[in-house]
């Protein structure tokens, strides 16, 4: 029971937080609304049993890419967005696609439910769980992450660096 | 599971009434460690350090509190003002929250119930205090960008380009002892970390090869909480104070005391991950039994507390320049080899 | 949700509200008395010019974004060493060879002057 509502409460914070994200002109209240959907879902994560991976949706998305984001705000001083008339076609159109887009998501859910539950926890959501899945049964996807990173930090250092 | 044979009202209040106790401790052993570092600083500069309030100035911390709240605090009109508050608010929290999970001592049996001297442990304690390290950037980084002033910023940017510099080398030099005690439970390490060997070598991690990554510990530790050599930051003599130099009164406040408890944090986790927790001899009594392993750990976080200081006054501050390439030359290639040199000799012993 | 976390979230409510009730207990007892002197940006006595978020360098940025690849390589390190030692020399191999192709990236990095701050 309190399990459910705070899956419920975390879950509200969450779209709160997603739609105070769009709905604000700042780009830095923008971040650190996107901050705060991260947190809830890190606590979603956990409440779901996957402890593992909310710790990591904290410390990537929260504390390394967030950071990034705001570091970019900083030093840019982006300023306040600027209403312009394509926004207003965009809130015209954008929230009633919206709308249909998340109850054509649900229906097809609830069409698709086929009755079978999965127990909390029963996932692999434990640090052991994940290493013992990571290194032994996905390997060649894990190898070929660490490809995927250096290509990241190649392309960074390219597109930030002035050649001198 | 900490709640074994309790019921649920039980289990909730054992953890306030310990939230409460942990909460007194640490906010007093924050108020004396800045005392310390004044007594201590001014003997090493030949001179007294507090001495007027109470015997040795001992009182200093209370009055300094009061000060802090009597002090009139000025919200500058220019500042983006819900960030301005939030920003000490984050800082002292993230800092505080991560006093959780530390483990001071084994469990001990009250009134029949088994209590274990720790607020709670989990299965990634670990991860959760990385984590809430990495959120305290936000802290630093918005109180520079909020406050509107060229020496916030700077401080600002310069703090949390720091911190993220040396979070890389933190989080690797944590992987060899995660490979030596293969669980994130701080709990667990400790109780990995038990015994010795011949008698008289305790089986610590850092006497099992891990002084490498204890240097890097400490090395990043002292970057991550602003503190000379590495206070950039708040380098008085070009950034006035810094982030926080548009703070006065209670707001200060909140970042001088997420400094010093960061301080205390960090030199538990250096004990627990490097010098094996509360283990150490244990005689007499049962009361002895419950309260020796609390006083070797505090005897290791004093210890580190003390070196703090001590360094800071001793070492000159180091340059930025120096200070990233220290990071990204050194300690970070260091920690790499430290992992796959760990690896490499588990691997051959067993 | 194991009933460990539990604790945790209640320290944060304690938190929570411990904090903004200090800072409102505080501008309680504390005098105001606001100037327009008091009220500047401080710059050491003399008047601000400009404002204060200007554009900075953008070697804060390639720290950050180098944080950002660095800490996601660290993350993969962690739930492997929890596990080495049950994985044994294939765990080894695997994350040899992990850790060499990053290893090639930063060298890279190196080379191309990305870690020099001046």
């Amino acid at each position: 029971m309190l399990h459910l509502a705070l899956f419920l409460i975390f879950g509200v914070i969450a779209v709160v937080g997603a739609i105070n994200l769009i709905a604000q002109t700042h780009p830095i209240n923008s971040a650190l609304s996107l901050v705060v959907v991260m947190g809830s879902l890190a606590a979603e994560y956990l409440l779901l049993g996957a402890e593992f991976l909310g710790a990591i949706q904290v410390i990537v998305y929260a504390g390394a890419i967030m950071v990034l984001f705001v570091f970019t705000i900083m030093l840019l001083n982006a300023g306040a967005e600027e209403q312009t008339r394509g926004s207003k076609v965009a809130i015209i159109i954008g929230i009633p696609g919206m709308v249909i887009g998340s109850v054509a998501v649900a229906w097809a859910l609830i069409r698709a439910h086929t009755g079978a539950e999965v127990p909390v926890g029963s996932l692999y959501g434990s640090a052991q769980g994940i290493g013992h899945l990571l290194f032994r049964d996905f390997l060649l996807p894990f190898e070929i992450t660490s490809v995927l990173i250096l290509i990241a930090i190649m392309g960074a250092v390219v597109l930030a660096r002035r050649e001198s | 599971m900490p709640t074994g044979n309790l019921s649920v009202t039980t289990f909730v209040i054992a953890s306030i009434i310990k939230i409460a106790i942990v909460l007194w401790v640490l906010l007093t052993a924050v108020a004396y460690t800045v005392w310390l570092e004044r007594k201590v600083v001014g003997h090493i500069q030949n001179r007294w350090g507090p001495t007027r309030v109470g015997p040795f100035g001992l009182l200093q911390p209370l009055a300094d509190g009061l000060k802090f709240i009597f002090k009139e605090d000025l919200t500058p009109p220019y500042v983006h003002k819900f960030l301005y508050i939030l920003a000490p608010m984050l800082a002292l929290s993230m800092s505080l929250i991560a006093i959780c999970l530390i483990p001071f001592g084994n469990s001990v049996n009250i009134a029949g119930m088994n209590i274990p001297l720790q607020i709670t442990d989990t299965n990634i304690a670990l991860l959760i205090i990385l984590g809430i390290t990495s959120i305290a950037v936000y802290g630093v980084a918005l109180a520079g960008w909020s406050s509107n002033s060229k020496y916030s910023l700077l401080g600002g940017l310069r703090a949390s380009a720091q911190m993220i510099s040396y979070e890389v080398a933190l989080g690797l030099s944590l992987v060899g002892v995660l490979i030596l005690c293969g669980t994130f439970s701080l709990h667990g390490i400790v109780e990995a970390q038990t015994g010795t060997w011949f008698g008289f070598i305790p089986k610590w991690n850092i006497f099992k090869g891990q002084f490498i990554a204890f240097f890097i510990y400490i090395m990043a530790a002292y970057a991550e909480t602003n503190r000379i050599p590495f206070d950039l930051p708040e380098a008085e003599t070009e950034l006035v104070a810094g982030y926080h130099t548009e703070y006065s009164s209670m707001k200060f406040a909140m970042f001088f005391m997420a400094e010093y408890s960061n301080m205390v944090t960090v030199a538990c986790l250096a004990s627990i991950l490097f010098l094996g927790g509360w283990t150490g001899p244990v005689f007499g009594p049962p009361i002895l039994h419950a309260l020796l392993p609390i006083f070797w750990f505090a005897l290791r976080v004093l210890f580190f507390i003390f070196v703090y200081i001590w360094v800071r006054g001793t070492l000159p501050r180091f340059r930025y320049d120096q200070l990233m390439s220290f990071a990204w030359k050194f300690l970070l290639p260091l920690a790499i080899a430290n992992v796959m040199i760990t690896a490499l000799v588990v691997a051959l012993r067993s | 949700m194991p009933a460990n976390y539990v604790p945790i979230f209640i320290f944060i409510a304690i938190i929570a509200v411990a904090l903004p009730v200090t800072l409102l207990a505080a501008k309680l007892i504390r005098p105001d008395n606001p100037q327009k002197t008091k009220a500047m940006p401080y710059e050491c006595g003399v008047d601000p010019i400009g404002d204060a978020r200007a554009r900075y360098t953008v070697r804060f940025y390639i720290i950050a974004i180098l944080f950002v690849v660095f800490d996601v390589e660290t993350i993969f390190l962690f739930p492997w060493a929890v596990q080495y030692k049950a994985l044994g020399l294939f765990g080894l191999a695997e994350m040899l060879v992990f850790l060499a192709i990053l290893i090639v990236g930063y060298v890279w990095v190196w080379k191309k002057g990305a870690l020099e701050w001046i």
